[in-house]
């Protein structure tokens, strides 16, 4: 198994999770983040007092997948988040040595 | 502001006055108006600060609500609208506990009774010290503000509320003119933050950490209450609708703050680059503050000029704490002080002498003489309100400290004074009580702990 995770633009959420879902993922979890990375945040001005902003609001989307389907996914998540402009983020995976569903207590691949 | 204050309403006192139940009831509804001044300032305050004091700022205009209206109950309105002494205080026995009052006893020569009359100022008593509290955000001590709140009203507003609008007070005599309090209200707290921050020093962080505003909507829903219930403070002031003045009051408040938010918002395009809501927000309180002496004394032409000119003004104003590096947090002295003295000196060049009363303005023909008068009244009140202040922080600060303690304010005064959090936004936690469902079959558990209401959380009630 291996855990796919995706900082990404939040309007860009619904793109990729129906590119998920068109593939046939059945779940995942997403978290509002903030960070930076090359782009650095921006400014803001308060009664004339500007603030640099240095940590952008992003989404992060964390999916399980099996080994065979991670490297299609990456790519379909990549190609849904991207907008070509800075601040897209970055979509990076991992292996994972166990699972477990809470509810049945199925563990691994059957997990899924 | 008060009973007829110079010439046009003499002539109504000149007939004995008899209970005009449509005045009376008018400034029955203007002292409702004032009084949600305060909460809309507790928002406009609240929403600027930072999420862990929004509570606290909420409390510091809230608690004036309590403190000052008892007071006021007590003694305050006598000392303020009580038989004068010398010109700098008064006392009636009668006002003493609001006891001694006729149902239809009149105040002065006017058509309201003083029961309607000592509600309506109490309303402005009670707003004034609120306003100071923005200079102080996320750093003082609650109990060391109540305090502050009490003794500041009793020493500072209470005589100057007699020196500009007391029957015999001595700005009042002088001829200066306020109408509704851009000397006895807003110089007056703008001066008075000024001299507590002098002792209570700025926040942790300033110039470094970001502070920015949590919650504009806040800010705007304020502003918002405030611009409404200011109808209530201006119109109100002039006691009656008998002649008209009270009408011009009401058309130079809208005039002047849509001016001075338009004013606001232009500056800070062209020299920041953006029109923000807290500009519009700012811009329009400024607008606000300035009309605030002078919408009884101008025509509606010289409320838009006094508008953009406090609007301007302010927004140029409120950089000034970087530069001098005093922590006035949420601008007590860029707005209301500033906006105080533009309002009240404005009046000595824009009075028509149409209205309110004959002084004319500079502009009018009237000479330099009504701008002496009220440049007296700013700098004395201003002084006066300054010093005062200061003596008072700094007697507070040696007997039990006006700061919270560091770490305190570096995890919010929220905690620390009021046990509480503004926001709970989280879906988790709960469900201790719920009844779990068997033991999943592929992983049968030995015994099933931990659930049922004998080892559900504690709460303590």
């Amino acid at each position: 198994m291996k855990l796919i995770t995706a900082v990404i633009k939040p309007h860009r959420l619904d793109e990729v999770k129906e590119a998920l879902q068109s593939f046939g993922v059945h779940g995942l979890t997403v978290t509002e983040a903030s960070g930076y990375g090359r782009q650095h945040g921006h400014t803001e001005v308060y009664r004339g007092a500007e603030y640099t902003v240095d940590l952008v609001p992003k989404i992060r989307i964390e999916v399980l997948v099996a080994d065979a389907d991670a490297e299609q996914l990456v790519e379909i998540v990549v190609r849904a988040a991207r907008t070509g402009k800075i601040g897209d983020g970055k979509v990076w995976s991992i292996p994972v040595d166990d699972a477990v569903r809470v509810r049945t207590g199925e563990r691994g691949p059957d997990a899924l | 502001m008060p009973p007829g204050i110079l010439t046009l309403a003499d002539g109504l006192a000149a007939g004995k006055a008899t209970l005009s139940p449509a005045n009376t009831g008018f400034l029955l509804i203007c002292s409702a108006l004032v009084m949600i001044m305060t909460p809309g300032l507790a928002f406009f305050y609240g929403g600027m600060v930072r999420v862990k004091s929004v509570l606290n700022m909420l409390m510091m205009s809230f608690i004036s609500l309590g403190i000052v209206t008892v007071l006021w109950v007590l003694y305050g309105f006598g000392l303020a609208f009580g038989s004068d002494s010398g010109g700098v205080i008064g006392w009636d026995g009668d006002f003493a506990g609001l006891s001694g009052i006729g149902l239809t006893e009149l105040w002065g020569s006017t058509t309201v009774p003083v029961y309607v009359f000592a509600v309506f100022q109490l309303m402005f008593a009670v707003i004034t010290p609120a306003l100071i509290s923005g200079a102080l955000a996320d750093r003082v001590k609650f109990t060391a503000w109540a305090l502050f709140t009490a003794l500041w009203v009793t020493v500072v507003y209470f005589p100057v509320a007699h020196w500009v609008w007391g029957e015999g007070g001595w700005l009042f005599k002088l001829g200066v003119i306020d109408f509704a309090g851009g000397t006895a209200v807003h110089i007056n707290a703008g001066a008075a933050a000024l001299g507590v921050l002098l002792v209570v020093g700025k926040r942790i962080g300033f110039k470094k950490d970001p502070m920015r505003p949590h919650s504009l909507p806040l800010v705007m829903l304020g502003a918002g209450l405030l611009w409404f219930g200011w109808f209530g403070f201006n119109a109100g002031s002039w006691l009656g609708n008998d002649d008209g003045v009270g009408a011009v009051a009401f058309v130079n408040t809208q005039a002047a703050t849509a001016a001075a938010m338009l004013g606001w918002l232009a500056y800070e395009k062209l020299r920041h680059g953006a029109f923000t809501t807290l500009g519009a927000a700012s811009g329009a309180v400024a607008g606000l503050v300035a009309i605030t002496p002078a919408c009884g004394a101008v025509s509606p032409l010289g409320a838009l000029a006094v508008g953009v000119i406090a609007g301007v003004l302010c927004a140029m104003a409120v950089g000034l704490k970087y530069r001098f590096g005093y922590d006035d947090s949420l601008d007590v002295i860029g707005v209301h002080l500033v906006g105080g003295i533009a309002g009240s000196l404005l009046v000595g060049l824009f009075a028509t002498g149409g209205v309110q009363s004959r002084a004319k303005g500079l502009f009018y023909g009237g000479g330099l003489e009504q701008l002496g008068k009220q440049a007296v009244g700013v700098l004395c009140v201003l002084l006066y309100s300054l010093v005062v202040s200061y003596l008072l922080a700094k007697a507070i600060d040696r007997v039990m400290g006006f700061r919270i303690a560091e770490d305190e304010e570096i995890t919010g005064v929220d905690q620390a004074a009021h046990a509480e959090t503004a926001y709970d936004l989280t879906g988790a936690g709960g469900g201790a009580m719920a009844r779990r469902p068997t033991a999943a079959p592929a992983h049968p558990q030995g015994t099933d702990r931990g659930t049922g209401p004998d080892t559900a959380k504690k709460v303590d009630a």
